[in-house]
Parts: C-alpha cells; sequence; structure tokens
C-alpha cells in the first residue's frame, strides 16, 4: 500500500510542475506587452517602464522569473490582482467557500437521485422504467447547462414566482460570514427567514450544475449494478431466498458501489467547469464567475492564479480518489 | 446458420460494414439518432433554399414578435423574431451549419493530431512515450470548459480560436486511447509477422496497426462530436466564441438572455436546436459503441 501511496504522489508532483508551467506561461502569451498589461497604466514613461521591469522581475531569465514564480505559489503569493490590487489567493479563498456549497449541494442532489435512479434501472433492465430513466439519462447528459438554467428561471422565477434569480442570500439580510458557507452563517445568524432565504437562492443553481453529474452517476450506477448482478454471489444470494431488497440493496450494491464513487471524484473537473457557467447565469459570487469576470476585465494574475488552483483542486481530488480506490480494491494496487 | 455444413468454402463472412449494421440497428435510439442527425445535415447543407428569410436581415416592424400560434404572431415569422427583428427560424437554420462545421473542425483537428501523437507514444515506449503521456495528463488536469476559456483569452475571442482550443482540451483522450489500443495489438502476432516480413515503422503503424485500434477511435469521435458543440457554444454564450451577429447558437442564447423573462421564445429555440442536435449525435455514439467495441457489447 505504502509503495502504491508513493508511486501515485510521484506521478502527482510532476504533473504540478506542468500545471504551474502552464499557468507561468499564460501571462507571458497573451498578445501585447505583459508589463504593460500588468501595470495597467497608460502613457508610461521609460524610467517607470524599467523600474514596473525590475520590480515584476522580468528583467530576469525565464528560468529565474519561474522559479520565483513557484516559490512564490507554494508560499501562497499568487501576485496582486490587477482590478482590485488585493493578493489574488485571498481573493480566492474569500470565493472558494460559494463555489463548494453550491458544488457539494450539486453532487449531494446528483448522488441522492442518480444512485436510485441507476438502481432501478438495472433491476428492471429492459422495462419501461429502465427506458425511461435512460432516455431522461442521456437528455441531462446532453443538456447545455446555461440553457437549462435559463429554462427553469423562465419556469420557476418567471412564471411561478417561486425561487429567486440571483446571488446568494437576500439583500434583507445581513449577518457576519464566518464560514463563507451560506446555509451555516445564515442559520447561526438566527435572524427570521434568512436561512429559507438561502435554500431559496441554492435550489435553481444546485439542479443546473447537478444535472451533468446526475446523468452521469445513474448510467454509471446501471452499468456496475447489471455487472455485479450477474456475479455468481449474487445468484447464491437469491438461491438461498433473501429477499430481492437484501440481494440487490447489500450484496450487489455495496459491490456496484466501488465505480460510482470513482465517477463521483471525478466530476470535480465537470463541478468546475459547470461553476462557470452556472455562477455566470445565476450571479453566484464563487470562483467560476470571478474567472469569467476576470478574463473579461483583463485581470490576468486573477485568471493565472485561478487557473492553477483549480487544476491543483482538481488534482488533489482526483490523487484522493484514487488513493480511496486503491485502498478498497487491492488489485489496482499493482 | 447452418451448423451441419461441413465445407468451410460456403461460409462467407459477412461484409464488415454488414455486421456493424445489423449491431447498430439493434439499437432503436441509435437509428432514431442517426435519423434527426441526417435531417440536420440536410439543413444545414441546404440553408439558403429552406430558411425563409434572411440570417441577418432586420424585421424593424416585428421586433420580439412571438411564435405565429401565440397572438401577436405571424406565419411570415413562424418561430417569431429576436429584439432586433430578425427571423428566429432562418437563424436557427443557418445555425445548424455552424454547429456542423464547429463538430466537424473540432473532430478533424483533434482526432488527427490526437492519434498520430498516440501513434508515436505506442511505438516508441521509453522516454518519448513518458513525456507525452504527462503532457496529457497535465492538459487533462484542467477542466476542459476551463482550458478553453484561457486559450481564447490568449488568442482572442473568435469561433476559429474557439474551435482551435477545444480541439487541444479534446486532444488527449484520443492519444490515450490510441496509445492504450496500439499497445494492446503490438504484441500480437501480426504484427510480429509484419515486422518479420520487413514493414517499415510508418507502415506498421498506419497500415498494420492503425485499422485495428478505431473502434474506441470511432466512439471517441462521435462523443467529441457533441462536446464540441456543447463547448462552442457555451464559449459563445460566454461571448467568447462567436461573435454577433454570427447565428450560432449559443452566440444567440447569449444575445437573448436579458430577454429571458419577456420573450420566451428567443431564450428557447436557440437552446433546444443544442439540445436535440447534441442528443442525436450521443444516442448514435451509445450505438456505435454497443456496435464497434466488443467488451462493452450489450450492457
Amino acid at each position: 500500500m505504502l509503495n502504491f501511496i508513493l508511486r501515485r504522489v510521484g506521478t502527482f508532483i510532476p504533473t504540478f510542475i506542468g500545471v504551474s508551467i502552464i499557468s507561468f506561461l499564460f501571462i507571458r502569451l497573451l498578445p501585447g506587452d505583459p508589463i504593460l498589461l500588468m501595470a495597467g497604466e497608460r502613457g508610461m514613461s521609460d524610467e517607470r517602464y524599467a523600474q514596473l521591469m525590475t520590480q515584476f522581475g522580468f528583467d530576469q531569465p525565464l528560468l529565474t522569473q519561474y522559479w520565483s514564480y513557484l516559490t512564490g505559489i507554494l508560499q501562497g503569493d499568487l501576485g496582486l490582482s490587477f482590478r482590485t490590487k488585493r493578493p489574488v489567493w485571498d481573493e480566492f479563498f474569500t470565493l472558494f467557500p460559494a463555489t463548494l456549497e453550491l458544488s457539494l449541494c450539486a453532487i449531494v442532489f446528483a448522488v441522492v437521485l442518480g444512485i436510485p435512479a441507476g438502481i432501478v434501472a438495472a433491476v428492471k433492465r429492459g422495462k419501461w422504467p429502465d427506458q425511461a430513466l435512460m432516455t431522461t439519462a442521456l437528455v441531462g447528459y446532453s443538456m447545455p447547462i446555461f440553457w437549462w438554467a435559463l429554462l427553469l428561471i423562465i419556469f420557476f422565477s418567471g412564471m411561478l414566482g417561486w425561487t429567486p434569480v440571483s446571488g446568494r442570500i437576500s439583500l434583507m439580510f445581513f449577518f457576519p460570514t464566518d464560514t463563507g458557507f451560506m446555509l451555516i452563517d445564515s442559520y447561526r445568524s438566527g435572524q427570521a427567514g434568512a436561512f429559507a432565504s438561502a435554500v431559496e437562492h441554492l435550489i435553481l443553481p444546485t439542479i443546473v450544475l447537478g444535472t451533468i453529474p446526475l446523468a452521469v452517476i445513474a448510467r454509471q450506477t446501471r452499468s456496475a449494478m447489471l455487472e455485479v448482478l450477474s456475479e455468481d454471489y449474487v445468484r447464491t444470494a437469491k438461491a438461498k431466498g433473501l429477499s430481492p431488497f437484501r440481494v440487490n440493496g447489500l450484496h450487489a450494491l455495496r459491490n456496484a458501489l466501488i465505480p460510482v464513487i470513482t465517477v463521483i471524484g471525478l466530476s470535480v473537473g465537470t463541478l468546475m467547469a459547470g461553476a462557470i457557467l452556472t455562477e455566470t447565469i445565476f450571479s453566484w459570487p464563487g470562483i467560476g464567475k470571478w474567472m469569467v469576470e476576470g478574463i473579461s476585465s483583463r485581470d490576468y494574475t486573477a485568471v493565472q492564479g485561478g487557473l492553477l488552483m483549480i487544476a491543483v483542486i482538481v488534482m488533489v481530488v482526483n490523487l484522493l480518489v484514487d488513493l480511496l480506490y486503491g485502498f478498497i480494491n487491492p488489485k489496482i494496487r499493482k | 446458420m447452418s451448423g451441419a455444413d461441413s465445407t468451410v468454402q460456403e461460409y462467407s463472412r459477412p461484409g464488415q460494414f454488414k455486421e456493424f449494421w445489423s449491431y447498430f440497428s439493434e439499437n432503436r435510439g441509435a437509428i432514431v439518432g442517426l435519423c434527426i442527425f441526417v435531417v440536420f445535415i440536410i439543413i444545414a447543407l441546404f440553408a439558403d433554399f429552406i430558411a425563409p428569410h434572411s440570417a441577418t436581415q432586420q424585421y424593424r416592424e416585428a421586433l420580439l414578435q412571438p411564435p405565429f400560434w401565440q397572438e401577436g404572431g405571424t406565419t411570415q415569422f413562424l418561430l417569431g423574431t429576436d429584439a432586433v427583428g430578425r427571423d428566429m427560424l432562418s437563424r436557427l437554420i443557418h445555425g445548424a451549419r455552424y454547429s456542423f462545421f464547429i463538430g466537424m473542425v473540432v473532430v478533424v483537428i483533434s482526432a488527427g493530431s490526437g492519434v498520430l501523437i498516440g501513434l508515436i507514444a505506442g511505438f516508441s515506449r521509453g522516454w518519448v512515450d513518458t513525456l507525452i503521456m504527462r503532457l496529457m495528463d497535465i492538459l487533462l488536469a484542467f477542466p476542459s470548459l476551463l482550458l478553453a476559456l484561457v486559450m481564447v483569452a490568449i488568442l482572442g475571442p473568435s469561433l476559429m480560436n474557439a474551435m482551435i482550443a477545444i480541439a487541444i482540451v479534446l486532444q488527449p483522450h484520443y492519444v490515450r486511447l490510441t496509445r492504450a489500443a496500439v499497445l494492446q495489438e503490438l504484441p500480437k502476432d501480426y504484427v510480429t509477422s509484419a515486422r518479420v516480413v520487413g514493414a517499415s515503422k510508418a507502415r506498421l503503424m498506419f497500415v498494420t496497426v492503425l485499422p485495428n485500434c478505431l473502434a474506441p477511435i470511432i466512439v471517441q469521435a462521435a462523443l467529441s462530436f457533441s462536446t464540441a458543440i456543447l463547448d462552442a457554444a457555451a464559449l459563445g454564450f460566454l461571448g467568447l466564441g462567436a461573435q454577433p451577429p454570427t447565428p450560432e447558437w449559443g452566440t444567440m442564447l447569449a444575445d437573448s438572455r436579458e430577454f429571458v423573462l419577456r420573450a420566451w421564445w428567443v431564450v428557447t429555440f436557440p437552446g433546444l436546436a443544442i439540445l436535440i442536435n447534441v442528443l442525436a449525435i450521443n444516442l448514435m455514439g451509445d450505438g456505435l459503441r454497443d456496435a464497434l467495441d466488443p467488451k462493452l457489447k450489450r450492457s
């Protein structure tokens, strides 16, 4: 096991270095002079230009620049945002809880609906519930989620007036946001209606962001269940006269869940990509919206920092999933 | 199926296409997908003849006119008009062209380069292989849409750049698939015999091995066709893909966002077009996988 962990972590490091090189090169690949871009000043004198060049370290060889960038990252220094002049690291972690809260809700939504749907489809294989569920899953999988968000807004916010259109909580409420998780903060504030308002604001974004993971989980659960249901030990369990619930629920599901857990872990990338669209549509103040705004307002240090941080988060989660998988399934460790 | 016959001569193996078709056509969804796909292709090819109006002409007297079945709608504009009075139906029909163009270009670039790199990695092994695979790992560490977004920021927002970015993002999947398939084929006898006969490396790669690796690559091509359409629409929606007034479906959605609560049709139809198109291709992809990939058959 230790060997497996070391080997897996060993592949993590070169990938991390590669990812940091890509984000390092990002600003240098942009069209235009990076110093003018980073300073965001117009009509700059030659002295000022030279001064900035030294300040940003652009007069150093590329390798030295990269080295100081890398050591900066490891100390939590991602530079200053062009737009707000605040440290990118701080901005990222101020906004990250919003994205994390939304992503967690989305994945819970996807798992709670997706796993039962997959089980039902597998048990009723080829019959109408299977066909209906799998057709729905394929529609969900093919969904342009930015359009799906607009449709839900038209229906639930426009026609029925049930849910708000944007933001994390109604502007009426004001309380300290210690944890950054609106559900927890609003609950702890003790203000009447605050928690309900936070929940209302979460519903549509959760559905939108959770749709594709839901479809993927349902499809994966079904095929994993089908594989397990044809195993000998399931037949034995049936032959022993166990109830269908015990056979499907306990014997089969436990083993079918292993690949499903992997799929859940690997959907972090999907969630991050989805967050870009979902947060933009619902004005959700998280990382995705921040990245899009960073690109449109040419806040390139923010984009650079966000790119790196998101990739690192995805990589760390994938690493953990792999390790967990190796822990559950000894065959993988080879 | 006459197993009693002993003469081997009488069995003629069904043609490859026929065998493929018999599996493919068993999947009803795949056939439905194929039919829709063909209809879309016809619409895309003959857009100029089918569309009742031009895609960019603005009818100033008919702004945000609803579809014909709603009050205030006319049969002149069957699906209504957008905020500057352009015919929705005509724009959607012309949009089909962009969709296919995007899908084709992205698949050709990403599959072409990915298969080539995958072949090189699989055949060369050693440090070349390691280097290539590590590079692909790095590309795969970024969520695809995010990487495409950042690349478009570097290259500048346009449809062409969006397609290049998406192709680069999708390419690692081909590299991995091709390499894995090559590694599976290499130790087989037919490859060894071709090598013994003296086939050159290029011949081994492209003539001997590649045709036997095609099944997963074709399935991946179908998948990335639909991903390309979705991602290009998403980039268009974020203002980083095709630029207005191009009637690309994602860009049309971006244009109509502010009317979401006032004029449902300008929002509903472009997205529906994307969904149906992508769904049809994914249905076909499932059928292709069932027909081509024996390991996944009948799951």
